[in-house]
Order: C-alpha cells, then structure tokens, then sequence
C-alpha cells in the first residue's frame, strides 16, 4: 500500500534521514521505533507532505507522492496524526470533528464516520460542545485520532500516541488502536513506547539516526536481544 | 436569566435603535451628526473586513489603506462626467473618460481591482510564514500613495480628484455594511472559514486535515481586500475629494487599531470598535481648542484626543488583549437570526423582558436598601 524507496530527507544542510526503505501492505499495523532524535518524525511528515523530500520516493497505492502536497496527500487517503496533540483547543468538540471532516463531501459517509468515533470514543459524544482544551491528555489524543478517523483514512500516520500520557490512559489508547487493527485500518505507529508498540503491531522497523538498523516480524523483534537491550530495557 | 439572552432586547438593541438612527441620519443628510454615522458604517465594513484576514486567519495586513485607495479611484473615475475627467486626468484613455457606470457597479469594479492588487501580492508573499505579510502590506501603501501622487495624467497626482458625486448616502453605505457584516458571517460559519481559524490555531494541524493553507490565505486576503476597495469607493464618494494623503501609513494604522480595541477575532467587535473609534474623537474634539470645566479654562491642547486614543490602546491590550469583544459574536448573531425578528410578534417575548426587568430593578433597589441600612 505505501512504498518507501531511498528516501532521504534533509534539515536545511543536515540529512537526517539516510535513503532509507519501508513497506506497509493493507490491512497492517507498523510500528516505527527509535530512539528521541532518531528521525521518526521526520519520516512521518515526509510521507505526509509537511517536509519535503530531498531525493527517494513515496509510492501510495502505486503513485507517487513525493512531491504531492500536504493537502493533495490528504485527499488520497493518508492522515497523519500529530505529535503532541495538536488540537483546536479554542474549538469545541464537534468543530474539531467537523474539521476532520473538511475534505469529506459525501454526508452519508460523514455521518457514518461520526458514528464510528463516538462508539469508539463515547467520551466525546458527552462532551460534544465542550471546548477541546478542557479535555484531559488523553481525551485529547482520543479527540486527534477520532478527527482523523472523520477523514476516512486508509492509511492512519499516528506520531507518540502515547506521548505524556499516565500508564492507564496509555492502555486505553493502546487498546483503542488495536479495535482499529480489528476494523482493518492500516496504520503506521510512531512509538518510544517500544514494548507496547511492538506487542501490538505485526511488523516493525527499527530507526537509528536516520537508518533502518532492523526490521522484522514484531513478535520476532520482542525476543531479539539486541532490541531487549536498546529498547526494552531488559538485560 | 441575563437581559442579553433575551431576543426583544437584543432586537431593540442592535437592531430597531440602529435603524431609527440610520433613518434619522439618511433623511437629514448633509448634517454634521448623519456625517459622522455614515463615516461609521464605512469603518465597520474596513474593520471587519481587516479582522478576516487579521483576527480570523493569523496573517497581519497593514494595507487596508492601500486597497481603499484603489477602490476610490477607481469608482471615481467609473463615476465623474468626461468633461471632468478630460480636465483633471486627462492622461486616461479615451474610452474611460467617457464611460459612466452606475454608481454600485462602479462600487463593485473598485472592490475587483483592488482584490487583483491584493492577488499579485499576496501571491508571492503568503506562500511563506511570518509576518512577511505586514511588512509587504506597508508597502503597497507607500507604493500606491507615490503611484497617486506622481501619475499626474492619471489621478492628477497630489492635488487629488475634487468634486465626486455625492453618491454614497446613508442609505448606500449601511446598505453595504450589512451585506458585507453578513457575507463575512456566513462565510466565518462556514467550513471555509472553520477552516481558517483552524490554519489560525495550529498551521500544522491544519495541513494534517487536508487544509490548502497557500489558497486559504490568498483567497481570504483577497476578500477582505475586495470589501476594503468597496469600502474606499464609499468613502471618496462621500467626502467628495481624495487624493494620496487620505490613504497612507496613518489611515491604514487607525484601522488597524479599531480592529484591536474591537477584537481582531470578532465581527461585532468590528461594529464596536468603529463606534468608539468614529465618535470618541470627536467627542474628544473640543479638548484641542480648549473648553470650560466647572469654570476653569482649560489650556487648548492639540493632539489630546490622538494621546487619549492611543492612551485607550495600550490599556486595551495590557488588559484585555482579545479586544473589547474577544470571541463573542453577539451582535452579528442577533443581526442575522430569524429568532430576533420574530421575537416582536411574541408576547412570551414581551412579558419575559418585563420580568427581567423588573427583577433587576428589585435586585438594586435591595441592594441600595442594603447599603442604607
């Protein structure tokens, strides 16, 4: 479904990413692991089109989107969400859902979607006309992930899903992103979250400093001594 | 219950009292008092077409000024007999000195130029963040004013164009006004413009939901320049004269500063900045040529009124830096809802206000008990 060939990716003369290589097939969850700085994120808004690729490309679906922009990328199916939460927190909660929504023409499918989300995410159905800076962290995350839910995804780019979030709202989201898996949404998960990022996906690539140092089945990785050691703390 | 809540007092408030007054004023046309409201309703279509792109969609122009210019000299030129036109620009080609549009449409022509003007700028300047916008705003403003000032044969330079027709009347101005004020409601209440006060919150999120962020700046610029060109066609069709010194840096400024103490993010706060901005000048007008207070003279003190404005927007933004309105919408609301109207064919609506009233006289009335006692 999406293709990474080569890509390499540079911040005005520092290239962070090195030409590297990735494939997520339909219907699979990859997870993407690294260390802070390891350029997990820069390989996320490449893809999606908010940083610009220096030479490589990106195949979506068969064509290329290199050089597509961010809005174009969009329309063909891939959201990207966020790192950090990046709501609308003067907004209320259905105006965010609304925004994702803001390619969707077809009212049918909207309101399908919206449906989706609240079985999801029932919290939000509740507080609907609050304003979005009111939520807890994790409410917000469930917000972000319900707003790109709204722009139909076929490939879903979730960036530190858990980031700042406790170890109980981290499980819900996790668990939340595994109902996802369920309802065959591909995903690429951006995660420091190694443990947890890799019991949950099908495959993973591990990133350090630009490279792609392993990658392999997830249930594979879990046991390899090298990534126990770098990434899961263990001995 | 609030008074605000109601829909009878929000009728009387923001709509029969307006009218009354702009009926007065279109009927005594020419007095100093209708000149004043009509310079109103002409700042409240500047400012609130300034806050769409300033206060709605988190760019920064500084060129209201420039755009108004472009829309006056042009619906002059639409406007004004040939022989004038022969005699004060007669470097203009020969067949716009004798075309003589009707009065809106050259209006409408105004406003288009000035939207292109804003295009050809806007094109290369807001396809990057940051305030390159401001700086490139002021500008065109120097840029039109020496174009103005020096094209002799065309807008015979700084002696400006005299003798306009006395077009715009109360009737045409808020006639605008209120086009523009609902145009710009309908189009903040839309998903266009959900959309940029997304770009406006979080530039990154936006582009993450499909936001083109290059056409939504541009095409909001472009709107708002379009209403400011109209806006200037209004405004040297009343004054009678323009010329490049009504449209520089300063005029452009005070616009800005009503979009301020109004709320940059607010419609309504456009029609209350405009208020304070057109009358307190003026109130403050006789300080400069030195008045009685209690029978002491005062000295005349020039420029008082310019320092007490300026004085007023340093307090607004040390202490309410959204602006006197912030978010709320509640005048353009009440303007544009079916429920205000329909309110007066209540009764429910009448005795509701009463009680409001009435219980608001009883709660001072104990409260001045109280403080008696």
């Amino acid at each position: 479904m999406l293709e990474i060939n080569k890509l390499s990716v540079k911040y005005d003369n520092i290239r962070v990413l090195h030409y590297i290589s990735m494939q997520i097939r339909k219907g699979e969850m990859v997870a993407l692991i690294g260390a802070n700085g390891a350029g997990k994120t820069t390989v996320l808004r490449t893809i999606s089109g908010l940083l610009k690729a220096e030479s490589g490309e990106i195949l979506f679906e068969g064509k290329d989107i290199t050089k597509m922009s961010s809005h174009n990328i969009v329309a063909s199916g891939i959201i990207h969400v966020p790192e950090g939460r990046q709501i609308f927190t003067k907004m209320t909660i259905e105006e965010n859902l609304k925004l994702g929504a803001y390619l969707q023409r077809d009212r049918s499918v909207i309101k399908r979607n919206f449906e989706k989300v609240f079985s999801l995410f029932p919290i939000l159905k509740q507080r609907l006309h609050q304003q979005a800076g009111t939520l807890s962290g994790g409410e917000q995350q469930m917000l972000a992930i319900g707003r790109a839910l709204l722009g139909n995804p076929k490939l879903l780019l979730l960036d530190e899903p858990s980031m700042g979030l406790s170890p109980i709202m981290t499980q819900q989201v996790f668990s939340v992103l595994e109902s996802l898996k369920k309802e065959g949404i591909t995903m690429l998960l951006v995660e420091q979250n190694a443990y947890e990022a890799l019991e949950i996906s099908d495959r993973a690539y591990i990133l350090e400093t630009g490279n792609i140092t392993l990658e392999g089945r997830s249930s594979g990785l879990i046991q390899d001594p090298n990534v126990k050691k770098a990434y899961l703390g263990g001995d | 219950m609030r008074l605000r809540d109601s829909n009878l007092f929000r009728f009387i408030i923001f709509v029969l009292i307006p009218l009354i007054v702009i009926i007065i004023c279109g009927f005594s046309s020419g007095s100093y008092y209708a000149g004043l409201v009509n310079l109103f309703g002409i700042n409240v279509i500047l400012v609130a077409s300034l806050n769409l792109v300033n206060g709605f969609s988190g760019m920064f122009s500084m060129g209201h000024a420039a755009f108004m210019a472009i829309g006056a000299y042009a619906a002059a030129i639409l406007t004004l007999p040939a022989n004038q036109k022969l005699i004060s620009m007669p470097g203009l080609p020969e067949w716009l000195i004798y075309m003589r549009l009707p009065y809106p449409v050259a209006l409408i022509i105004g406003g288009i130029l000035a939207a292109f003007v804003a295009l050809l700028i806007g094109f290369p300047v807001l396809r990057f963040k940051g305030h390159y916008l401001s700086v490139a705003t002021i500008g065109l403003i120097v840029i039109v004013r020496a174009v103005l000032d020096n094209e002799d044969e065309l807008t015979n330079g700084a002696r400006g164009v005299t003798g306009l027709p006395n077009y715009a009347s109360t009737w045409t101005i808020f006639g605008a006004a209120v086009i523009c004020l609902f145009i710009l409601y309908r189009l903040i209440r839309s998903s266009y413009g959900r959309g940029l006060t997304a770009m406006r919150d979080d530039y990154v999120a936006a582009q993450t939901i499909g936001i083109n962020l290059t056409t939504k700046k541009i095409s909001a610029f472009c709107i708002s320049a379009f209403m400011a060109g109209v806006a200037g066609g209004l405004w040297g069709h009343m004054q009678s004269v323009i010329s490049g010194k009504f449209f520089y840096i300063d005029a452009s400024f005070k616009i800005v500063e009503t979009s301020i103490i109004g709320g940059m993010s607010s419609l309504s706060g456009a029609v209350v900045g405009s208020l304070l901005m057109t009358f307190i000048p003026e109130l403050l007008a006789p300080l400069e040529t030195g008045i009685e207070v209690f029978g002491i003279r005062l000295p005349e003190l020039y420029g008082a009124s310019n320092l007490i404005m300026a004085a007023l927007l340093i307090v607004i933004i040390i202490f309410r830096r959204q602006g006197i309105m912030g978010y709320s919408e509640i005048i353009t609301e009440s303007l544009f809802s079916a429920k205000t109207y329909s309110s007066v064919l209540k009764k429910s609506e009448y005795k509701k206000l009463c009680d409001i009233v009435a219980h608001k006289i009883k709660e001072l009335s104990s409260r001045v008990k109280s403080k008696g006692a």
